[in-house]
């Protein structure tokens, strides 16, 4: 396999993948927003259980390939507990990472979706997901969708 | 026999490396490959005679004007329509259907009236009926797709009960672009004009792949593409009955397509000329009258027993991956060089991904069929397309690829 697929498909993404975290609706939610890629069918709906400004609990469900099903999986367990400012500035990180390649240090399991920008046409189905999470998290009821925004 | 090793090597762009790999190609359901001898038509054209059509009197627009309506009669004999007159030129078959869909459809039906079409189109063949029913009060209707499990081809018992004297318009896929279902077209026609309703085929998967004879299948109206038939893209045609045409006003107006012209009005030239207002894609339509004549040189015969051969050998192999779901036709039945399949576990972008990484050219997705894919209960699938330059080997890459790919994501 060329290192450029191994890349993209890193194990933690395999494993999300294979065995989603937060999968499901969530019964207490009071925000939901769903995104959709038409390109490709790719859905992904993010239930948000909203304390104040805390994300409280989050779920995610929804049909696509596995970059998409797992950087839905893997936001979901880093956003937990967030607040909305948190939230956004933690896209920011993981928009930076898929688009550039480059991951700080720092930065958890997210920097595995750096092998992504060596694949232009899979940065919409690393960020369906947060699209819609941060959508659920601003209350818009219009769904997310990959043709009405950058990535 | 044709020699068909000889007839890839009239491929330039199939004797490439992709990912340092030979490339496979097998995506001609979306769009078909060039021989050498349309490539040297559209040079030969640009280099020697480009010019405008019909409107110039010196020797360049008299050669670009005959080349341009020989390619016109040349593609007239490639479907035995009656007339060249019965040939326009349109930007591919979704123009052409839309023609139908704005300038028959909205002139002629009223609420109460039946668009009836079936559940395996393409978005081409069913977005503008949608529309049309929309904007004249008419109802659309579907024949239905047989279920999930039986041969992927349509209800013919629902046929005879959905056919009612209501249904003014028929339009229907010759060949399925998912499914790979090849319809009995003169049949549904025969039973269209039983009831007074006329007909409209999509042959954009039918074109370059199987004989088609309009006048033999009995059809209205016949959309296709010029790019699915080795010819170049940005070139279409929508065929009809002279009779049908000549009473048809035109939707889209300008130069070129007016007998005469006042401030206030103007009167239209007779078909086919009114339907194709401003400079029309004349390379392409020479370009197309090439892959006709290239065709036509093999045989579609022998381009049909060729795809049924590649597709049915591809049925055997892939048939036997685990977890894998082969929509349309079953082994045995008639069906098109067009595979689609989904595999349990591994999503159709993740199978394209890695085949293209073998150099593996296969398309993932809805395949412009997302109620299709509804229906069937699926979101998308990976569809592999033969043409006559695909090989016995190729079908052997395409089964180690996803064999691999299955094996990477665990599920064998």
């Amino acid at each position: 396999m060329s290192g450029d697929l191994s890349e993209l498909y890193q194990q933690v993404i395999l494993d999300h993948n294979k065995r989603p975290r937060n999968r499901g609706k969530l019964p207490q939610a009071n925000r939901v927003a769903h995104g959709d890629n038409p390109t490709c069918g790719d859905q992904c709906s993010v239930y948000l259980r909203l304390d104040g400004d805390r994300i409280a609990d989050i779920s995610f469900d929804g049909s696509g390939c596995a970059i998409s099903q797992a950087s839905a999986s893997l936001m979901t367990t880093q956003l937990k507990g967030k607040t909305a400012p948190e939230a956004e500035a933690l896209f920011k990180e993981f928009h930076d990472i898929v688009t550039t390649g480059q991951a700080p240090e720092e930065i958890s399991d997210l920097a595995a979706f750096a092998g992504v920008h060596a694949f232009p046409a899979r940065i919409k189905c690393a960020t369906l997901g947060w699209h819609a999470a941060l959508n659920a998290l601003h209350g818009d009821a219009a769904p997310a969708t990959t043709e009405s925004h950058q990535d | 026999m044709a020699d068909w090793s000889r007839i890839r090597a009239d491929f330039p762009i199939l004797h490439q490396q992709v990912h340092g790999k030979p490339l496979v190609y097998l995506d001609s359901a979306a769009t078909a490959q060039k021989p050498r001898a349309v490539i040297d038509a559209l040079v030969r054209y640009y280099e020697r005679d480009n010019s405008n059509v019909h409107r110039g009197l010196h020797a360049l627009s008299m050669r670009a004007t005959d080349a341009y309506e020989a390619a016109r009669a040349r593609v007239a004999k490639f479907i035995n329509a009656a007339s060249p007159a019965e040939i326009i030129f349109t930007r591919g078959t979704t123009e052409s259907i839309n023609v139908i869909a704005h300038s028959w459809a909205r002139a002629h039906l009223k609420p109460g009236d039946v668009i009836l079409t079936t559940e395996m189109e393409h978005h081409a063949n069913l977005v503008p009926w949608q529309q049309a029913a929309r904007a004249t009060g008419a109802e659309l209707r579907f024949v239905p797709v047989l279920g999930v499990d039986a041969e992927g081809g349509l209800d013919l018992a629902a046929l005879d009960r959905l056919l009612t004297p209501q249904v003014k318009l028929f339009a229907f896929t010759h060949v399925s672009n998912t499914l790979g279902t090849i319809n009995p077209a003169a049949e549904l026609c025969r039973r269209a004009k039983a009831v007074g309703a006329l007909t409209v085929i999509d042959a954009a998967q039918s074109i370059g792949h199987l004989p088609l004879d309009v006048r033999a299948l009995g059809a209205d109206f016949v959309a296709f593409s010029g790019h699915k038939m080795c010819g170049p893209t940005g070139i279409g045609v929508l065929y009809g009955r002279r009779a049908l045409l000549d009473a048809l006003a035109p939707d889209e107006t300008g130069g070129g397509m007016v007998a005469s012209v006042t401030y206030e009005d103007a009167r239209w030239k007779p078909t086919p000329e009114r339907f194709e207002a401003g400079t029309p894609h004349i390379a392409g339509a020479i370009g197309l009258a090439a892959a006709c004549d290239y065709l036509d040189g093999i045989g579609r015969d022998r381009i049909a027993t060729h795809d049924a051969e590649m597709a049915a050998l591809a049925m055997e192999k892939l048939s036997v991956l685990p977890g894998i779901r082969i929509i349309g036709p079953r082994v045995g039945s008639p069906r098109s060089g067009t595979i689609s399949f989904a595999f349990e576990g591994v999503h159709a972008h993740d199978v394209v991904t890695f085949a293209d990484e073998d150099a593996v050219a296969v398309r993932g997705g809805h395949h412009c069929n997302q109620p299709l894919m509804r229906k069937l209960g699926l979101t998308s699938t990976t569809r592999a397309s033969f043409y006559f330059y695909n090989h016995a080997a190729e079908i052997d890459a395409l089964t180690a690829s996803m064999r691999r790919i299955l094996k990477f994501f665990g599920a064998t």
